[in-house]
């Protein structure tokens, strides 16, 4: 069972950036103003940040780099490691991280790679680099979290289009034997393949004659084979059934009392998703902070974008956070700790 | 619980709906400005109150009240 305690890490600091374009909810005329209403009450989302053809997830990923470092005073050629969470990397081959660690100007010892999850990335992406540094051989690293999730859907398909915003994220964490314990407990269930899938464009299904079909699935739903599909009911279902006692598993593995917990940050999925596995949770609704109001659901950098818009004076004295990301694959996964006393949060950065 | 108690207590999950709308043989999804949050809505019914996973082929199957009734019977006695 993947419960696993992680020491010595330290997260120093966290920045996310996201396009200044704005579309808003309220403009998507291709539903009825009575859907646009529910859709906001219900989804949770008025507006979204949306990247222009020049903006990829990596170009928010790298602004979101140099403010970190500059808050840091991290000399770039400290850093051991990067790692690139992204669903939407600027090209199938070579890894984004790699075009990212020579853009960066980081050193050619730096440690790159890119790795392919959505909702659940930040907290596994957190795992993965703080495992990478747990042994003390390497010193800091940073993970990026970002997607463009917008070029994936299609305008006249009403389960997806109005539901995502563009975002990128830069975390740095470093080996530090003062840290206190990141506690994790990441699970996996490809038997959901299909509920979150662009189905054409991969080796399985190589773009072909049909990939940019458009068919009508349902009423106000139309999509290619290149586009994003969403099965609604199935994904609804997967994060009641596991993400609540996921978090209780690794509650228990930490022996931290969930009454504790100062800050839960759920994945941006969808408002009232989330609002019903906050209530099987049984968590006070302030202490599960938002953004999905202003940005929509931005993919693996949800959980540090929310933390960046909503946390970032409350986070001044250490803090309980408790992280949860799920969706995509399935993968879910989440993570417990107490901030660091020097924790830097840098103000969001919107990039034209 | 029989089906009367279960439409009052589905009424209410619909802000918007006047009680007495729903009857054992409306189909569900006749509900005025039926949506596919509505789905999601009736989920998370299911789930908070009778602890039963309606699945998207569950919906699929069921036509009015009485079946989704009838399928969250069956789901909680097995």
């Amino acid at each position: 069972m993947a419960l696993i305690k992680l020491q010595n890490i330290c997260i120093n600091a966290i920045s996310a950036a996201v396009p200044k374009q704005t579309f808003y909810t309220k403009d998507y005329t291709y539903i009825s103003e009575q859907e646009r209403l529910m859709f906001i009450k219900n989804v949770g989302i008025e507006q979204r940040r949306v990247a222009p053809f020049h903006i990829t997830a990596s170009d928010l990923c790298y602004h979101s780099t140099l403010k970190l470092l500059e808050e840091l005073n991290w000399e770039k050629e400290s850093i051991d490691a990067l790692i690139f969470v992204t669903q939407s990397p600027d090209y199938f081959i070579p890894a984004s991280s790699i075009i990212l660690q020579h853009r960066l100007g980081l050193s050619k010892n730096t440690i790159a790679f890119d790795i392919n999850l959505g909702c659940s990335g930040y907290v596994y992406g957190l795992y993965v680099l703080g495992s990478l540094l747990q042994s003390g051989q390497i010193k800091r690293g940073i993970l990026l979290a970002g997607d463009k999730s917008t070029i994936s859907v299609c305008f006249k398909d009403k389960s997806t289009y109005p539901l995502f915003g563009d975002a990128g994220s830069a975390t740095a964490l470093s080996y530090d034997e003062s840290a206190s314990p990141i506690y994790f407990h990441l699970q996996s269930d490809g038997s959901g393949e299909d509920a979150i899938k662009i189905p054409h464009g991969g080796s399985r299904y190589h773009i072909q004659p049909d990939t940019f079909d458009e068919v009508e699935i349902e009423p106000g739903i139309t999509r290619s084979k290149r586009h994003l599909q969403l099965l609604g009911a199935d994904i609804f279902n997967f994060a009641l059934r596991e993400v609540s006692p996921n978090v209780d598993k690794l509650l228990a593995f930490s022996g931290i009392d969930k009454e504790s917990i100062d800050y839960f940050v759920l994945h941006q999925a969808n408002f009232f998703m989330n609002e019903s596995v906050r209530k099987k949770m049984k968590i006070p609704a302030e202490k599960v902070p938002y953004s999905i109001q202003k940005f929509g659901n931005t993919s693996s950098a949800s959980i540090p974008l929310t933390i960046v818009t909503n946390l970032r004076e409350l986070l001044i004295s250490p803090k309980k956070l408790l992280l949860s990301g799920f969706g995509v694959g399935f993968s879910w996964a989440s993570c417990v700790f107490t901030t660091s006393p020097s924790l830097k949060i840098s103000e969001l950065i919107e990039i034209d | 619980m029989d089906i009367q108690e279960f439409i009052q207590r589905l009424e209410n999950e619909f802000e918007d709906l006047p009680k007495g709308t729903l009857k054992p043989d409306t189909n569900y999804r006749d509900i005025p400005n039926w949506s596919s949050m509505h789905a999601l809505i009736i989920i998370a019914f299911a789930d908070a109150q009778f602890n039963v996973e309606l699945t998207a082929s569950d919906l699929r199957n069921a036509n009015t009240i009485q079946d989704l009734y009838d399928v969250i019977k069956s789901k909680m006695q097995s």
